[in-house]
């Protein structure tokens, strides 16, 4: 699944961050993402797993690795499941 | 004003009764009265006598601003639903017949209206950036200044601190992080003691912005998370939910990276600014001490009319 949230990020032209460059566990603000952009992730995680983050999971923390968001995306699609 | 009051419509309605606010027939948009102005002007004084020892540069903006500069900002991402933008008639003799066809017909004659190139302020601070960086690196100390402007933001609302037309008044400080933000924390200080000194109740607490949609909401979550924003609490129109009258915000180097402010050896300048709600400031203090200010404690107007 990271994988597939790795090439989904990296064809964002509204996140211009190298995710190929980043470890699973690397901390993507520190890496330069910035609020908005966290955002445009969220929108396109939700369109390409078919989710909805809660507002519990819209916080920082949640979009801070790739992967803490496989993290919260296969625990909601689990629950889609 | 007694405890009665304490609701947005009653509030209202007494500041229409005794004359303090007139209505307009748009919810946020008053006349204001002379004695109103009059506690704005002492207060803007006070403030402006607080922060005299720091030496800012004072610049007082016009409503409207640079739409260019408001899109570049960011506005538009954060806060769509807030934003205002100036229209104006563009066309001929034809459209012009158009036009009054239309409005006579009673239909939306205003699609024949075209944006021009100024959107309404919605804060003090957005025109300063770019004038700013156009005047090429920040000193090493940093910049200070004290800002001025009506604002707009689309919101209108019986809540007589919710006005659609404001002013605010601002200082603002560009620097680099520990400068930014040993200025944020001396105005958290000096705002509180000062409404004190005004014998209002007050209370501060972490906030955030009203950021646009479920998107917004992530946004205003990483602003708490990061204490970014502060704001100084006054009951006005209720108890439960006291309003923000003061508002402590840390940018970050947002604005440095937007408009490319910068110190000489090339780092990104942060920025945080300390804006005092003038409206909702005067709001408090006709609530709390009544609406003849002549009659106000003696004390309060020790501290305003000494100014």
């Amino acid at each position: 699944m990271i994988d597939q949230i790795r090439s989904l990020l990296e064809q964002h032209p509204m996140i211009p961050l190298n995710f190929g460059a980043l470890a699973d566990d690397a901390n993507l603000y520190d890496a330069g993402l910035t609020s908005f952009a966290s955002v445009q992730m969220m929108l396109a995680l939700e369109e390409e797993f078919d989710i909805e983050f809660p507002e519990t999971m819209l916080t920082r923390r949640t979009f801070s690795s790739l992967a803490s968001i496989a993290d919260a995306v296969s625990q909601l699609t689990r629950k889609a499941a | 004003m007694d405890a009665k009051t304490f609701d947005s419509k009653s509030l209202l309605d007494s500041l229409f009764e005794n004359g303090i606010l007139f209505e307009s027939g748009i919810d946020g948009l008053y006349g204001r009265s002379g004695a109103f102005e009059e506690v704005i002007e002492r207060f803007e004084r006070l403030v402006t006598r607080l922060g005299a020892p720091d030496k800012a540069t004072r610049i007082h903006f016009p409503p409207g601003m640079s739409r260019a500069t408001l899109e570049k900002s960011g506005y538009m991402k954060s806060f769509p639903q807030l934003a205002g933008c100036v229209h104006s008639f563009m066309g001929g003799e034809r459209e012009h017949a158009q036009l009054l066809g239309m409005m006579a017909d009673g239909g939306d004659w205003t699609e024949l209206q075209k944006a021009t190139d100024i959107a309404l302020t919605p804060a003090a601070c957005y025109p300063l950036y770019p004038t700013i960086a156009a005047r090429g690196p920040v000193p090493a100390q940093g910049l200070l200044f004290e800002l001025s402007s009506y604002c707009f933001r689309h919101e209108p609302s019986k809540d007589p601190a919710r006005m659609q037309l404001f002013r605010m008044r601002e200082f603002v400080k560009i620097g680099t992080a520990e400068q930014v933000r040993s200025f944020r924390e001396s105005w958290l200080k000096r705002g509180r003691a000062m409404i004190e000194s005004l014998d209002l109740p007050c209370e501060v607490d972490l906030a955030n912005d009203p950021f646009f949609g479920r998107g917004g909401k992530m946004m205003a979550n990483n602003q708490r998370d990061q204490g970014l924003k502060f704001e100084l609490l006054i009951p006005v129109t209720s108890i439960e939910k006291p309003t923000a009258c003061l508002s402590f915000n840390y940018h970050q180097d947002h604005f440095g990276q937007t408009w490319g402010l910068k110190f000489a050896d090339g780092e990104f300048c942060h920025s945080a600014c300390v804006g005092f709600g003038l409206e909702r400031v005067a709001l408090a203090l006709f609530r709390h001490h009544g609406p003849d200010a002549d009659a106000w404690p003696a004390a309060v107007r020790d501290v305003l009319w000494s100014v």
